[in-house]
């Protein structure tokens, strides 16, 4: 319980930090950047190397790379629908989550596991 | 354009939206630590790279931009939509940025000191952001807002 409040408050604090600095950088498309920040692997990391070791979270650092390979598919298509296709950006960006669950279980299930 | 740091965005971001991207992203830092723990690191690595604060800051900015427009008289404008549609463009560079710092992660971490490996993997994932941003300003001229 002790290392979930943890993570939480370190999560917390880091995901704020480099949301916070998107918001003061323009442009917009530059401020973008630190949208897709490694600020949970930076938060959850360094407590996980201290917990299971360096190999474990080098196995996560892995996976991660397909994370973030859908992250960018998840990007574009919000850019996608937003822009040429003029939909609305709270349910486009919150809908496209799902798209982002179900291409990473997919890579996990059918490449990683 | 040149980047530059606008400081006073910080005061139109109201404490409770502070408050909801703390919540979002503590709560996914947790959550991926959860189910590393149950189904193993293959399965809970894979939401080391969850977009688990896209929506909140992008409704945010299409929200601050809307407000913008309607201080200056402008009631009906897509200037929100079309900026968060922008800041979701450099999303998708970050996020190769992002895979080039799991990539360090994963091949170095085993090997070298771990200070060390942090430090390489952020400036990788600086680097590599950076460069394709600037790349694609140059190439197509986007990134105008």
């Amino acid at each position: 319980m002790k290392d979930l409040i943890l993570r939480f408050v370190i999560g917390g604090a880091v995901v704020s930090a480099f949301a916070a600095l998107g918001d003061v950088l323009k442009p917009k498309s530059f401020a973008g950047l630190f949208g897709a920040a490694p600020s949970i692997a930076l938060a959850t990391l360094g407590l996980t190397i201290s917990a299971n070791g360096k190999m474990y979270a080098a196995t996560e650092a892995r996976s991660m790379i397909a994370g973030a390979l859908v992250f960018f598919l998840y990007a574009y298509l919000c850019s996608w629908l937003m822009l040429p296709r003029r939909l609305k950006v709270m349910p486009v960006t919150i809908s496209a989550l799902g798209v982002w669950v179900v291409c990473s279980i997919s890579i996990w299930f059918l490449v990683l596991r | 354009m040149k980047v530059s740091v606008d400081f006073s965005a910080l005061r139109k971001t109201k404490w409770h939206e502070y408050a909801i991207r703390f919540l979002l992203g503590g709560s996914v830092t947790a959550v991926a630590g959860l189910l590393a723990k149950y189904y193993g690191p293959v399965f809970g690595g894979l939401f080391l790279a969850f977009p688990a604060i896209f929506p909140a800051s992008a409704t945010l900015v299409d929200k601050h931009e809307r407000e913008k427009k309607q201080r200056a008289g402008i009631k009906q404008t897509t200037r929100g939509r079309q900026v968060a549609g922008v800041d979701a463009a450099g999303a998708a560079l970050g996020s190769l940025g992002l895979a080039t710092f799991a990539y360090v992660m994963w091949k170095l971490l085993p090997v070298r000191n771990i200070a060390g490996v942090f430090i390489v993997a952020v400036g990788a994932w600086f680097c590599v952001s950076v460069t394709l941003w600037w790349l694609r300003k140059k190439r197509w001229g986007h990134s105008s807002k």
